[in-house]
């Protein structure tokens, strides 16, 4: 099982988490396309490499946070809270 | 105990301690420290079993945790390895797979029409017709092998441990024994898991000095601080080492779960004895040169009388000391290494009598012991992302390089002398230690709220380990003749190669097509021999064939250990008691236990209805939000508007997902400028609270919210009916219950029963005059108690959740995810009005604005049987007149006590859903019956004249 960095609480089993899949933006509501929308609501990505993703510390400290994953290796980014940028790799902790 | 050696030969039994069994009902002694098998031997007992296809008769074959021959049913556990379960007093032990007996098989018949059984027999055979797959399954049951399984067993107690070891070691031989006692000595908290009964593993039926050798470490071991796991086995390796172990000797339970998240993990698992494939491998008396060992010096038991050995190396060598030792005559040995060699054995079916060798000659005997090589058992490497590669020099296969927090030692990097082993073994544990301190160091700064991290981070050491000799071994895996491969399934190398010549030249494929290497032993004995039996079909060397994949788990785990102990919380209001005392039938909501009701709902109907009830609410959702952006936050998750709702006021609202789907509902009440309180479903609670949180994290971060979750914290009573404004009356005295004053959809604060602070709104779920009042939990059994004392001349009683059931059914309120599932978006409530698509942004908008374009969904209507004495089922389907096809189906039905006639509610299509429609609803019998659908979804009191009241 993966160990999740969570900002707040630290390395975390990925089981104590929820995953809420892959980041995705949110369409405006007002001024979507039906193609739009339901891009957002079901389309992914899926990619081979690194893949933005959405975590919730749900057994934790309640935080919504974004994480990068390599989808073929399960390494692991920084994690970055709303409202702020990727980028940063995180220390090894494994 | 005929078969019984003398001591001092029998290391692990105790003379002394003898211990009665049954064998097929007959009567048995064997001694504390026998396995099953060993004491099965001692009284001369050779036939263990039946193979699974040509119920073929299996005799001892490895001795050990791996002995795929020896599976029995033991009292009333099935599939039991007879050669790795400890005897124990009482145990009744019958074979597996014999009918009617042991000796007398008929199934074995099946060995003469073995044509029938060849490679992916089942996909041939039994694929077509189709319709006759009800007979073959018939017959199959009945061939299929496993012990039986008494259905009144009682539960087996089973547990879970999660543990946070710095290095787990996977093997208690010389090896994972050092290993285990170097990193213990470098300051790491250390588990050696061994999946025999002690540990020791080849030093155990080695010299004295072996034996001594062994215990020495194991004693060093234990007084380092060691946690020992001994009959237990490291059942996989996962993502950053998280280790799950199978342990069998935990006091009080059957089997535990240990999740260990180890910062370093070493695997020292030894090498296993490959079988030889020749015709007759699998008679009984055909056994491993570490089968011989096993039996004679640490069971004390006789295994022939009269030995052949077919060695290729030391250990062939070392059973010849021990036959000789145990005065069994060896009739012939048979060195590999000059040249010689076996092709085949025969006997009867109870016995090999006699082996033929590579020049010809046939050599009379009851015992043929084979040592032809080691495999290598890298399934924790294969599941930490190491492919072992084979080298042919030394017949084996060896990791190819592991992750850095995976090390590999012993018997599975190399060869060498015990003393070598042991001093790889504590190299590898010094190095293991040493990445865990990093590891340890890193976790400890990366968690806020852990302990100061003490110094800088350790350096990562190197490996620097100097490497075991590989010995050179000849390869030695078929004779000149076909055997059984696998022996578990009954796969022989001739499936091999007819699978092979049909095309299945993928070693993935053949193993799937023939089963081979999906038995008990997972492939420990099975996977090389059939990988060098295909590369032979092909012409290809073992590395071009490559392994199949070695997965978890790496040795047979029962499923209640992957259970664990039952562990489901429930929770309760803190009425719970004073329901219990009062007779209340419980049933579980969700997570929930509720008084369904106390007798009879009917009459706890009619009493509301008539006089005053009181029900416990306290399952609820309840979420206190605070702050001045909590407008917001509203319109956006609710469907209708909330900016203007005053403070005093209640509104209700319909929450949707952001694919239009009604997600949850309930009212909100404003208690302050900046203060609501909003209620969810009860099974939404914890769901609309995440949800919330989504939001105001992810998309919005910027507002001012506030959430708390109170659910419990307040204990929700509802009190409903014409009476409930005279008991309410009497039990507060600064809230002002006139109408005028505290109209329908309004909240107040205010004592009740000397209660501070208690939150009261006008609502009407049951369609009566009714007040929810949330008390503070600790209060919350004065308050019930007082509204039962103050109200008994009102006639004032509880009632439970199947009469608010029935009373919002008459009422005509739909619940979400009963009347509404996972398909149905916001507009098919019929609640048009309250979705706002005016508004800048709600959850779920833009699908409900397209839905209600379209007009394309299903309406929830109310409808009455015409013969109001039959409840159509929910769920019963609503059908287009005298077709199948389906328009609808009933989702809520109760017969109603204020009408004394069956109601519903429907979702059926919008060309069904017009006032007056007659919709004919197939019952679960199959008879058809007709239903009108109602003007309003309230069957009763439509005006809603009784709650406003």
């Amino acid at each position: 099982m993966l160990l999740v960095p969570c900002p707040y609480c630290g390395p975390m089993n990925a089981a104590d988490l929820s995953y809420n899949g892959e980041s995705h933006r949110r369409p405006d509501p007002k001024t979507c396309t039906p193609e739009e929308w339901r891009s957002y609501l079901y389309l992914r990505e899926n990619p081979s490499g690194w893949l933005l993703e959405n975590w919730y510390c749900s057994s934790g400290c309640r935080r919504h946070f974004k994480i990068e994953r390599h989808t073929l290796t399960g390494e692991l980014r920084a994690p970055v809270l709303p409202g702020r940028k990727p980028g940063a790799t995180q220390g090894d902790m494994k | 105990m005929s078969h019984r050696l003398p001591a001092p030969l029998g290391e692990v039994i105790d003379r002394s301690s003898a211990i009665s069994f049954t064998w097929n009902g007959k009567k048995l002694q064997g001694f504390e420290g026998d396995t099953i098998a060993s004491a099965l031997l001692a009284n001369g007992e050779h036939i263990l079993g039946r193979s699974m296809k040509y119920h073929r008769s299996r005799g001892v074959l490895t001795a050990d945790f791996w002995d795929p021959n020896t599976t029995v049913q033991v009292d009333d556990e099935p599939n039991v390895c007879a050669s790795h379960r400890r005897l124990a007093d009482g145990m009744a032990v019958s074979a597996q797979n014999v009918w009617p007996s042991l000796k007398f098989d008929v199934k074995a018949a099946n060995g003469l029409v073995g044509r029938f059984l060849t490679a992916g027999f089942y996909y041939k055979t039994f694929m077509k017709p189709a319709k006759l797959w009800p007979a073959y399954e018939h017959v199959l049951a009945k061939f299929a092998p496993g012990g039986s399984v008494d259905l009144d067993t009682p539960h087996g107690r089973y547990d879970k441990r999660y543990a946070h070891p710095d290095v787990v070691v996977a093997g208690g031989g010389p090896s994972g024994m050092a290993a285990a006692l170097a990193a213990a000595e470098a300051g790491s908290s250390v588990v050696l898991v061994e999946h025999e009964h002690q540990l020791g593993g080849h030093l155990l039926w080695g010299s004295d000095d072996d034996r001594a050798a062994a215990n020495e470490l194991a004693a060093a071991c234990a007084a380092a601080g060691v946690e020992i796991l001994t009959n237990s086995t490291v059942a996989g390796r996962y993502e950053d080492n998280w280790i799950s172990i199978s342990q069998r000797s935990h006091p009080g339970v059957i089997e535990r779960l240990i999740k260990a998240r180890a910062k370093t993990l070493v695997v020292a698992a030894g090498t296993i004895e490959r079988p030889y494939v020749f015709q007759g491998n699998d008679l009984p008396g055909v056994m491993t040169s570490g089968a011989v060992q096993r039996l004679i010096r640490m069971y004390g038991v006789k295994p022939g009388t009269r030995a052949v050995v077919f060695t290729a190396n030391e250990s062939g060598d070392s059973a010849v000391e021990a036959l000789q030792s145990a005065g069994i005559s060896i009739a012939r040995v048979v060195d590999a290494r000059s040249g010689e060699g076996i092709t085949s054995a025969s006997g009867s079916k109870s016995r090999v009598k006699r082996v033929t060798l590579s020049d010809g000659t046939t050599v009379e005997c009851d015992l043929l012991v084979t040592a032809v090589g080691w495999t290598t058992p890298t399934s924790l490497l294969n599941m930490a992302g190491d492919r072992p590669g084979d080298d042919a020099d030394a017949a084996r296969f060896f990791p190819a390089g592991p992750p850095d927090n995976v090390l590999a030692t012993g018997g599975m990097v190399g060869d060498g002398s015990r003393d070598e082993l042991i001093a790889h073994g504590r190299s590898t544990g010094k190095l293991a230690a040493g990445r865990a301190a990093v590891v340890r160091h890193r976790l400890q700064a990366a968690t806020a709220r852990a302990a100061a991290v003490d110094g800088p981070e350790p350096d990562y050491p190197a490996d620097e380990r100097a490497p075991l000799e590989r010995a050179r071994h000849p390869e030695l895996y078929r004779s000149t003749t076909h055997g059984i491969v696998d022996y578990s399934e009954d796969v022989s190398s001739k499936d091999l190669f007819s699978a092979a010549g049909e095309g299945f030249d993928s070693v993935e494929l053949i193993k799937r097509f023939t089963t081979a290497t999906m038995g008990p032993s997972q492939g420990k004995l099975e996977t090389v021999n059939t990988v060098a039996v295909l590369a032979e079909a092909r012409n290809e060397s073992i590395a071009e064939v490559g392994t199949t994949v070695w997965r978890p788990p790496y040795a047979p785990i029962s499923l209640g250990a992957l259970a664990g102990r039952i562990n489901e919380p429930t929770r309760v209001s803190v009425l719970q008691p004073w329901h219990e005392a009062n007779g209340a039938t419980p049933i579980l909501a969700g997570q929930w236990v509720r008084p369904e009701h106390y007798g009879d709902p009917a009459a706890e109907v009619r009493n509301t209805r008539t006089n005053v009830g009181i029900i416990d609410v306290t399952p609820l959702g309840k979420l206190d939000l605070q702050g001045p952006d909590v407008p917001k936050l509203l319109n956006l998750l609710y469907t209708n508007k909330w900016t203007a709702l005053p403070i005093g006021g209640v509104r209700y609202g319909l929450m949707c997902a952001e694919d239009g789907v009604v997600l949850d509902d309930g009212v909100t009440a404003r208690l302050g400028e900046e203060h609501y309180l909003m209620t969810t479903t009860s099974s939404g609670a914890a769901k609309i609270w995440n949800w919330i949180e989504m939001w105001l994290q992810t998309e919005h971060p910027d507002w001012q919210v506030h959430v708390t979750p109170v659910t419990t914290g307040l204990t929700s009573i509802n009190i409903a009916g014409p009476n409930s404004r005279e008991l309410l009356g009497r039990l507060t005295a600064d809230i002002d219950l006139d109408p005028a004053a505290f109209p329908y959809m309004n909240v107040r604060r205010g004592t009740i029963a000397g209660v501070q602070n208690c939150i009261t709104w006008r609502i009407g779920f049951t369609g009566e005059l009714s007040y929810e009042i949330h008390v503070p939990s600790g209060h919350a059994v004065h308050v019930w108690e007082q509204l039962l004392e103050q109200g008994a001349d009102l006639g004032v009683e509880a009632f439970g959740l199947e009469a608010q059931r029935i009373m919002r059914l008459e009422k005509g309120h739909f619940i979400v995810g009963q009347d509404t599932d996972g398909l149905s978006k916001a507009p098919v409530t019929g609640l048009n009005p309250l979705l706002k698509l005016d508004k800048d942004d709600w959850a779920g908008m833009p699908e409900v604005a397209w839905t209600m374009e379209s007009g394309d969904h299903p309406v929830i209507v109310a409808c009455q049987p015409d013969n109001g004495s039959v409840v159509p089922e929910e769920a019963a389907q609503i059908l287009r007149s005298g077709t199948t096809e389906i328009v609808g189906r009933v989702t809520s039905s109760r017969m109603s006590p204020t009408l004394n006639r069956s109601i519903c509610l429907a979702q059926v299509t919008k060309e069904f859903a017009a006032p007056g429609t007659s919709l004919e609803v197939l019952l679960v019998s199959g008879e058809r019956i007709t239903a009108t659908v109602q003007e309003h979804h309230a069957h009763f009191d439509p005006e809603g004249a009784r709650l406003r009241g």
